[in-house]
């Protein structure tokens, strides 16, 4: 036995229970690299039911995904055979030029992958979007019902709740977020800065233009929230602010619908804390009618570097992995899925509450990641009171302008 | 040595140093001197389950087209060296045409990444170099004077710091000054403060990342140290008991002397390995108040858009860095040898 084989059969013993499919694929190799989360093992659980005897299936499922996905894709033939990415990420496959179109497979093998599941750059068929995730309120119901208020809707409700529950004595520190310095704080401030009505960029181009009005509002409700956040809210990532929730020291946070299910099952935490734990729509801020929030995708793509056989191989297991026989009573409430025949329980309601109230999608701009990575170094400079706003934004921009320079975005 | 045995002795690891260490530096300096190719831009209409949006993607074909013509990128030559990420030329004359006084000059370049780095990393490597030495000493110093039967375990605890992998032994740390750790907890009741948090305040973070980096290298020096205490000549140290000179007297001027040449070697690694400080900044979370030349690099890759020719210039520039810092022990050693 090889070792490819020998990897495929450990990755079905470790999907025991599914059962075998016929997917009607001959011959082919597929490899899937991607994130680490219940869903995602899933889809890839569910496409390595297609492995025979002439058709190989790994996955490598890991949390640091992004920083082997664009080098293991390419290399000729690539390592990976399809990558597991979000609107985010997409973005660098598609400027390394390693993902393909997938029209023509669409057109023989995919009849059945419904149009919103489409993900098209420019007419093209770039990824099958499988699932949709959103940051939206969750609140503790019994604390609100002590302290009499309302489910808060916008951040100016959070503010005022949260000293309520302070000057009640029942929690230090009620508001909960991931600021964690870096990728997490920019994601805050990108969701602040759509919610005040900003643009990240002059139309058509790639000019950043942040340091405006709505920029300084922007960190001033931040720095607001921070004030009723544990002193430690720098280093409190998505599973640091879990934590401080299922210990039942936060009462009110902006949290991925993807992770709701983790707060609100009976692990990790006091029956007291996930009884009373609540799923809410996005919040809103100021008056511009914007959810504070974006919405996003996961999906997944096909390599360019690999031959017909392996690229139709791959196609073929995952649309099987987005089949509608996937949804059952388990993995139904994995995640808010696109696939047909989802039902929505208690724990997506946020994301369908974000999609509804018409949240903007995180950009799929080819610079973004650029700007995401200036705002991750910079906006904890204004949160630890080093500097003015002004002055912050206008390093973010500067830090930007001379990365995108080197990247060729600007002039 | 015969020169052709000494040629085919050294040939192996003369081999690997040139594939593993020369090549790549070759490589990286190569790599900085170059950027991506201007992009070519298109507008398009991109579409999924939340609709349609107008936005910009990179038009393959015309980059493909410019990829092949000129594999290695568009020539930049120092630029991305003088760019704001890095030496920021233009910024730091800026700010210095635009200060009043050293201090708010001075505060200016912190706003700069690359000087923000530095600073740190030379502060790290200027506090953490003479006190692990120090401790290491003392160390070595009390463990050669337990008695025989207990010195085994006491060496194996002394060198604890050390076998912990650097990046357990710093989360370890890290949860205890949390603010509900039990150091956390304790620096709150002794200030009094119950809003005191280390992971919030820039000094006692760079203070915590210090505190740790000595703890974690002074085992090595002591190991050094104490290795050279089995060495220092009995005679001296009795004549010098005979010529009435107290315990401090014998260390000062017998075995300090010594274990100068160790000195030297413990310097000169502490050095190297200080001035690239990384982990304990990634598993303290350290990010937001102290950065290193090690943590740009690292930040530049890990990023949604890798910035290789970013991580390339400021790595040419940390091997620059170390060279600068090392010269004055280099010297010595050069003139010790050829003494």
């Amino acid at each position: 036995m090889n070792l490819k084989t020998l990897a495929a059969s450990c990755a079905l013993i470790a999907s025991a229970g599914a059962s075998w499919a016929d997917c009607g694929i001959e011959a082919g190799r597929v490899n899937i690299i991607g994130n680490e989360f219940p869903a995602i093992q899933t889809i890839a659980a569910e496409a390595a039911e297609c492995a025979t005897g002439g058709v190989t299936i790994e996955a490598n499922l890991t949390a640091d995904h992004q920083t082997l996905n664009v080098a293991g894709m390419s290399g000729n033939p690539a390592e990976y055979t399809s990558a597991i990415v979000a609107n985010s990420s997409i973005v660098a496959l598609i400027n390394e030029d390693v993902i393909r179109p997938l029209d023509d497979l669409v057109a023989e093998f995919g009849a059945d992958i419904p149009q919103r599941q489409k993900i098209t750059v420019g007419g093209k068929v770039m990824a099958i979007a499988f699932m949709a995730n959103a940051q939206t309120l969750a609140y503790r119901s019994d604390v609100l019902e002590q302290v009499g208020l309302d489910v808060p809707t916008t951040y100016e409700e959070v503010l005022a709740a949260a000293e309520a529950i302070r000057a009640a004595g029942i929690m230090d520190h009620p508001v909960g977020g991931a600021y964690a310095a870096g990728w997490n704080i920019a994601q805050e401030f990108n969701n602040m800065y759509l919610g005040h009505g900003g643009k990240f960029f002059e139309d058509g181009s790639a000019n950043v233009s942040i340091n405006n009005p709505q920029g300084v509002a922007t960190l001033e409700v931040m720095k607001a929230l921070t004030e009723y956040m544990n002193p430690d809210y720098l280093t409190h990532d998505s599973n640091g602010t879990q934590a401080e929730w299922e210990a039942g020291n936060v009462a009110l946070m902006n949290m991925w619908g993807s992770r709701m299910q983790n707060i609100m099952d009976d692990e990790g935490s006091e029956p007291q804390v996930y009884e009373n734990t609540k799923v809410g729509g996005p919040l809103m801020v100021g008056d511009s009618g914007v959810p504070a929030s974006t919405l996003w995708w996961d999906g997944w793509t096909v390599s360019k570097n690999i031959s017909d056989d392996d690229a139709a191989a791959t196609f073929r297991s995952l649309a099987h992995a987005v089949s509608p026989e996937t949804l059952t009573d388990d993995t139904m409430e994995q995640a808010v899925w696109l696939i047909d025949g989802y039902k929505p329980a208690p724990v997506s309601e946020g994301v369908l509450a974000a999609v509804k109230a018409g949240t903007a999608p995180y950009p799929m701009l080819p610079y973004m990641g650029l700007l995401h990575t200036a705002l991750g170094d910079n906006v904890a400079d204004f949160m630890t009171g080093k500097e003015s706003a002004e002055q912050t934004l206008a390093d973010i921009e500067a830090a930007y302008t001379a990365a995108a320079r080197e990247q060729g975005y600007i002039k | 040595m015969k020169h052709s045995s000494f040629f085919w002795f050294v040939l192996p690891s003369t081999v690997l140093m040139l594939l593993f260490i020369a090549m790549p530096i070759v490589s990286v300096v190569t790599q900085s001197f170059y950027t991506a190719h201007e992009q070519v831009i298109l507008e398009v209409e991109n579409c999924g389950p939340f609709g349609c949006t107008q936005e910009t993607s990179v038009d393959q074909e015309a980059t493909a087209a410019l990829r092949e013509a000129e594999p290695l990128g568009k020539f930049a030559g120092f630029d991305i060296y003088t760019d704001r990420n890095h030496l920021a030329f233009g910024e730091v004359a800026a700010a210095w045409v635009k200060s009043d006084g050293l201090p708010d000059f001075g505060s200016s370049l912190m706003n700069l990444p690359f000087y923000k780095a530095l600073g740190f990393t030379l502060t790290y490597t200027a506090i953490v170099t003479p006190l692990t030495i120090v401790l290491g000493f003392i160390v070595a110093i009390a463990v050669n004077a337990v008695a025989k039967s207990l010195r085994g375990p006491t060496i194996f605890f002394s060198l604890l710091p050390m076998i912990v992998t650097p990046l357990v032994g710093s989360l370890i740390l890290f949860w205890m000054v949390d603010a509900r750790g039990i150091l956390g907890t304790g620096l709150q009741w002794l200030a009094d403060d119950p809003n005191l948090s280390v992971k919030a305040s820039t000094g006692l973070m760079w203070i915590m990342l210090m505190v740790y980096g000595v703890w974690h290298a002074a085992p090595f020096a002591f190991v050094v140290f104490y290795a050279g205490l089995q060495t220092v000549n009995t005679d001296t140290l009795e004549s010098a008991m005979v010529d009435g000179a107290t315990r401090w007297e014998r260390i000062r001027y017998v075995v300090v002397p010594h274990l100068m040449p160790l000195v030297t070697f413990v310097a000169l690694i502490q050095l190297m390995d200080n001035f690239r400080v990384f982990e304990p900044i990634i598993s303290f979370q350290a990010s937001a108040h102290a950065t290193s030349l090690s943590y740009a690099i690292f930040n530049d890759l890990g990023g949604e858009t890798r910035l290789l020719s970013s991580a390339a210039a400021t790595s040419v520039l940390t091997i620059i860095g170390i060279g600068i810092l090392l010269s004055p022990v280099l010297v010595r050693t050069w003139r010790d040898f050829n003494r």
